[in-house]
């Protein structure tokens, strides 16, 4: 065992803080949120010039060749700061899944581009039935000559109004098992058919419903096996699940580290309100949330990356992850009083992303149900 | 970062589990209780299993296991992580890997004694011939040690020692005693007077009166001292600084928490909700069966990743307090989170006592469930934890 970064991890994720405070304060994020677009373009750039889209990308294909787990450092220090964007979709929901199922032409197609900041992805992957089993997708492809055409609803994709390609989930066979005759297909958003129209969300987030009319996809964009993408989504699910894990460790020791410095210095009953066992002891959960949930994503983080098997420590960590930060920014706003309950603060904003990480690819109930698949139930 | 386990260490799992199965006897799993986190069910303390313990118990210290954690010049493989590896397997099997005399005793004598002391009791200790019971806590001195009342007045070579030791797990069985006492009545605060030492369980005026726990096992004892000598030179460390050397070596003993007998339970449960049916269907297909097992195995792992981070902290020469604290917090939690989702699952079945007719799982969970309480009591309650945490970890301001 060795439980410690090296050099280079402990550099970076300074690094990554560094760049973040200076380049995207609240007064930003605040801004973005509100905004429509929901990302900077200076600053995407930016963190195009840092490499930050072709983080894990091999250099042939203009990336910097980093693992998984370094990925997870640079989401956790996003999570802490907020980065508004199509970042995450962009390379944990596209470039990812393109890298790991794409084929050669595919991979230095798009790969190249989503590293230097010039194209934005996203995956489409859930519907009506707002859950992320593959058995519910009902968006149907049909061959036609030399390709597929698409029809159906896609619900709740993150960023797709600014998307320049998506990874659209469809059903291409009916088959006995709901599991299987799935495919992933790369739709140009410019595609004709195509219907955006952008939700309002909790957190602020840009999630879109996608309305698939006859939109032509040709055989070339088919990402992988055709029916066959059933346990390729598992793993695109698996990263995405311990990525947003990532983001959300990040949030509540952002959360942690303002309601420390507030209970130090905040003065009642003449003296500082962090005197008090009763906040002494919220405090102290606090920190034993956010400490244990980065010793489990970690662990599990670098099983993913490893392409150690971690089906069932995927769902363990999304479950316990998703449940315990919630819990931390609920005893911050505690700790803050009613400064906690305005719009000014900061809070409001970690409370609004840590419910929306929570439920993004499976909540606690849903997780559940998959540990208890894996442990034989 | 890599969290694999080295050959080396998988070789120690088995070798420890060859070993259990040589020497356990036949109707162990029957019999024993042991519920992880808790103090009532130690099996070393049931009569049942005393002839059996001691020479097992020696047998443990021959093979070198009992001392892994600590240096090499004391006579240990200065490898909390293999220690580690050989308490996670112990517990799996409902066998504690350690007793007070190893995990406490030992440990501090390697922190805070003279050479002399160390020479004396160290080797003695890792061969597992002795046993201690700890004298810490009295009637009036509980959460808060320093108040204790017992005191040890110099004559000549010896110490005079009278008072009163309460929740003594252990005293009926020990060879000697770990002890506090007061031997400064005007020192400036009260946490300063106060000396720890050895005290021989044979000697003139102990008495030892059994408390029974609520398991209905005689683990607890209260012991009345009445003019015991201890001689001077079983003062441990330095005079009036027993406060300090009694958490010298904390960290060891709030991580053994037996890891592996919480896997052993969750294990139990799954298996018996695969066989019992309701209605005609097996429970293991209820959803929210599945999730109150899902749940366990959640907070199993969530204790089991930071036992392995503790261990790694101690071999790494950093201070693991924090860790450890946090360890004991929500491992003790987990033993009674445990104690009453199993209960739940088992439903009228898990109200059945060890010896019933229809009790499953030999009643270990409707014991379990009264011993789950001790667990976050001893050695520091929850909320004193918390306490330890906020002010000394987080930089809180004290009241």
């Amino acid at each position: 065992m060795d439980l410690e970064f090296n050099s280079e991890q402990r550099l970076m994720k300074e690094s990554f803080r560094d760049f973040l405070v200076k380049e995207c304060p609240k007064d930003l994020v605040r801004e973005l949120d509100e905004s429509d677009a929901g990302y900077s373009p200076d600053l995407w750039r930016k963190m195009a010039e840092l490499g930050w889209m072709g983080f894990v990308f091999p250099e042939e294909y203009g990336g910097l060749d980093f693992s998984f787990f370094e990925l997870i450092l640079l989401l956790e220090e996003m999570g802490y700061n907020i980065c508004p964007g199509p970042f995450f979709s962009t390379v944990v929901l596209g470039g990812l899944p393109i890298l790991n199922l794409g084929d050669g032409n595919q991979k230095s197609t798009f790969l190249p581009m989503i590293a230097s900041g010039d194209m934005k992805l996203t995956m489409a992957l859930t519907e009506q039935d707002a859950t992320y089993d593959v058995s519910s997708v009902r968006v149907k492809a049909g061959y036609e000559e030399g390709g597929y055409v698409i029809n159906g609803t896609k619900l709740f994709v993150p960023d797709a109004h600014v998307a320049d390609y998506f990874l659209c989930i469809a059903r291409t066979k009916e088959t006995e098992n709901p599991e299987e005759g799935i495919t992933i297909f790369l739709v140009d958003s410019n595609t004709p058919g195509i219907q955006c129209t952008l939700l309002k969300t909790l957190a602020r987030s840009k999630q879109c419903e996608l309305f698939f009319d006859h939109v032509h996809v040709p055989e070339i964009h088919i990402l992988g096996e055709v029916n066959q993408a059933g346990s390729a989504l598992e793993d695109i699910l698996e990263q995405a699940a311990t990525a947003r894990c990532a983001e959300m460790v990040g949030g509540a020791q952002a959360v942690f580290d303002m309601s420390l410095q507030h209970s130090k210095k905040r003065v009642q009953f003449d003296r500082p309100i962090g005197s008090f066992q009763a906040v002494q002891h919220h405090m102290a959960d606090m920190w034993i949330d956010v400490y244990t949930s980065r010793n489990m994503l970690y662990k599990t983080a670098w099983e993913v990356s490893k392409g150690i098997p971690a089906g069932l420590d995927v769902a363990l960590t999304k479950a316990y992850i998703s449940d315990v930060c919630e819990r931390v920014s609920i005893l911050g706003h505690d700790i803050f009083g009613a400064l906690s309950f305005t719009m000014e603060h900061d809070m409001h904003l970690y409370y609004r992303r840590a419910k929306e990480g929570a439920i993004a690819f499976g909540d606690g109930d849903f997780q559940r149900k998959i540990v208890a698949r894996e442990l034989g139930l | 970062m890599n969290f694999e386990f080295s050959d080396e260490e998988k070789a120690l799992r088995r070798e420890v589990e060859v070993f259990l199965k040589e020497e356990l006897p036949p109707d162990w799993d029957e019999k024993v209780i042991y519920w992880p986190g808790g103090w009532g069910t130690l099996p070393q303390y049931e009569i049942e299993f005393q002839g059996f313990w001691k020479p097992f118990y020696r047998k443990l210290g021959e093979k070198g296991w009992l001392s892994m954690g600590w240096p090499e010049e004391h006579g240990g493989m200065h490898s909390m992580t293999k220690y580690a590896h050989f308490e996670d397997v112990m517990s799996y099997h409902r066998v504690p890997s350690g007793e007070i005399a190893t995990l406490i005793v030992g440990p501090t004598l390697v922190h805070v004694a003279s050479d002399e002391m160390k020479r004396e009791w160290l080797p003695r200790i890792a061969r597992g011939e002795v046993t201690f019971f700890l004298g810490y806590s009295e009637p009036d001195a509980g959460s808060d040690l320093a108040s204790i009342q017992t005191t040890a007045i110099e004559d000549g070579e010896d110490l005079i020692l009278n008072g009163q030791k309460i929740w003594s797990t252990g005293a009926h069985t020990a060879d000697y005693s770990w002890l506090i006492a007061r031997t400064d009545a005007d020192a400036p605060a009260k946490h300063k007077g106060i000396s720890l030492m050895i005290v021989d369980c044979k000697s003139q005026g102990i008495t030892i009166q059994p408390i029974i726990n609520i398991c209905g096992i005689h683990s607890f004892n209260q012991v009345f001292f009445d003019n015991v000598r201890v001689p001077k030179k079983n003062i441990v460390g330095e005079k009036n600084r027993g406060f300090y050397h009694m958490m010298a070596a904390l960290q060891y003993e709030r991580i053994i928490l037996g890891i592996g007998g919480f896997r052993r339970i969750l294990e139990e449960v799954i298996e018996h909700v695969k066989e019992r049916k309701c209605k005609g269907q097996f429970l293991s297909k209820d959803p929210l069966i599945q999730n109150k097992i899902a749940s366990m195995a959640i907070d199993y792992n969530v204790l089991y990743d930071l036992y392995w981070r503790c261990v790694w902290m101690i071999d790494k020469g950093r201070k693991p307090d924090l860790d450890a604290s946090i360890a004991k917090l929500i491992g003790t939690d987990l033993s009674r989170k445990f104690a009453r989702a199993a209960m739940e699952i088992l439903g009228l079945y898990g109200l059945l006592d060890r010896g019933s007719k229809w009790a499953p799982l030999t009643g270990r969970i409707c014991i379990g469930y009264l011993d789950s309480i001790s667990g976050p009591i001893g050695a520091g309650t929850p909320d004193i934890m918390r306490s330890i945490i906020a002010t000394r970890e987080l930089g809180l301001p004290r009241v």
